[in-house]
């Protein structure tokens, strides 16, 4: 057996910390949301996305190989070990910033996730092929949510421009491919994200043409979270998250 | 005494695990048991794969499989999970889904062609209602009481009722 390239840990943690921190911020919204049917939802989602994220860092535990499982890594990281896109850990906002984000999230995932079924990472190509089903389901949820909103009532419509304005120079970060993945890339483990920006935003504006919403122009993106630079949002949300796991390491219940 | 069971008898004894969130069907029938494999000295060891990456009736379900299996006197059980080829409900067959609908879960329909990435249009035809079999049916909310589960109600009975996602 081959060792394993000592990137793709750290490139797996990219690809698992954005569902297992978008997955948390969206459970938030458990008994919140404005109506049972989206409660529902959203609890859903948010259930599919940390499990996600658990089967890719239980991989990432065993590549590591220095005994670490999915629990250690999702409850005992530090904010600046977190490798998510900062997009990820932005605060829920309101039903509009969730449903936009999960919106522009979801398609690069379901991108991201196709791309990964070719990866030479066998694991990573069954876990991929598994999430591309969900994450399909998620983003038709999300894209018919956008319309509805866009081409709704006044204020339906101000809100989702506002939240596509405030998120969009978050979006950038998800195709800057990460210099230290060239040669995993090489090989084919993950895919070049950067690939992936051209049919996102074709997808996107065909959405938002039909939501009559606007993407926003020349935006400065923002950036930093592939290299565990993060915004003040995450060590609070990590917070609330690991808070259990850290005071009562390895209980059982 | 050491009971050395083949691979036949193991999946027939596994018939018994009943899906926890859906009672009326097995592991074998709703495709979570994929295989089973038995070892030279009788130790069976079972392959599962996940319906949803985060369903959380997984770990029960593995405890089940061991737990029946040793009543039947198995002494090495193990459980292996896969994740290729991907869970499709593609995989419940035509009997299982009947005692769906007769449970009152809807069954799922096949599963959408891959003709387009980002399918943002719903399929045209709904599930019948498993209560008054009308086809005037609405989806309510894509997503149901657990991850393999969509929320419709029924036009013409006014039943809610869940379906099986097709996925």
């Amino acid at each position: 057996m081959t060792l394993p390239h000592p990137a793709l840990f750290t490139a797996l943690l990219r690809i698992a910390d954005d569902r297992l921190v978008l997955g948390h911020r969206t459970s938030e919204w458990c008994g919140h949301a404005p109506i049972l049917e989206e409660d529902i939802a959203l609890a859903n989602i948010a259930l599919d996305l940390i499990g996600q994220a658990n089967l890719v860092l239980q991989h990432a535990g065993a590549v590591e190989g220095a005994g670490r499982n999915e629990d250690t890594l999702a409850f005992f990281r530090d904010a600046v070990e977190f490798r998510n896109a900062l997009l990820c850990e932005l605060p829920r906002g309101d039903f509009g910033v969730t449903i936009v984000r999960h919106f522009l999230h979801g398609l690069y995932s379901v991108l991201q996730w196709d791309a990964l079924t070719r990866s030479t990472d066998q694991t990573l190509a069954g876990i991929a092929a598994k999430a591309l089903k969900e994450s399909r389901y998620h983003v038709r949820h999300a894209g018919e949510w956008v319309i509805r909103l866009g081409d709704g009532t006044e204020e339906s419509h101000r809100r989702a421009q506002e939240a596509v304005d405030a998120l969009w120079p978050y979006t950038g970060e998800l195709f800057m491919q990460p210099a230290d993945e060239a040669d995993l890339m090489a090989a084919g483990f993950t895919a070049d994200v950067s690939q992936l920006e051209a049919p996102w935003r074709a997808q996107v504006d065909d959405v938002l043409r039909r939501a009559t919403l606007m993407a926003p122009a020349d935006v400065w993106m923002q950036r930093g979270g592939r290299d565990g630079r993060h915004t003040e949002h995450l060590g609070h949300l990590l917070a609330e998250m690991q808070i259990v796991a850290r005071s009562h390491p390895g209980a059982q219940w | 005494m050491v009971v050395s069971p083949t691979r036949e008898q193991v999946l027939g004894w596994l018939e018994d695990v009943k899906d926890p969130e859906v009672p009326v069907l097995s592991v074998v029938e709703l495709g979570v048991v994929r295989d089973a494999t038995i070892d030279i000295h009788g130790g069976v060891t079972v392959i599962i794969t996940p319906t949803y990456s985060g369903c959380p009736a997984m770990r029960v379900i593995e405890d089940a499989i061991r737990e029946a299996l040793e009543l039947r006197g198995v002494a090495q059980v193990s459980v292996r999970t896969t994740f290729t080829p991907a869970w499709t409900t593609d995989w419940i067959p035509e009997s299982a889904k009947a005692k769906l609908e007769a449970y009152g879960i809807a069954p799922p329909g096949p599963v959408m062609a891959d003709d387009e990435l980002v399918p943002l249009r719903r399929a045209a035809a709904g599930p019948r209602c498993p209560f008054c079999k009308s086809s005037r049916t609405t989806l309510r909310s894509a997503f149901g009481s657990t991850s393999c589960k969509a929320l419709w109600v029924c036009g013409e009975c006014t039943q809610p009722f869940e379906q099986f996602k097709a996925i």
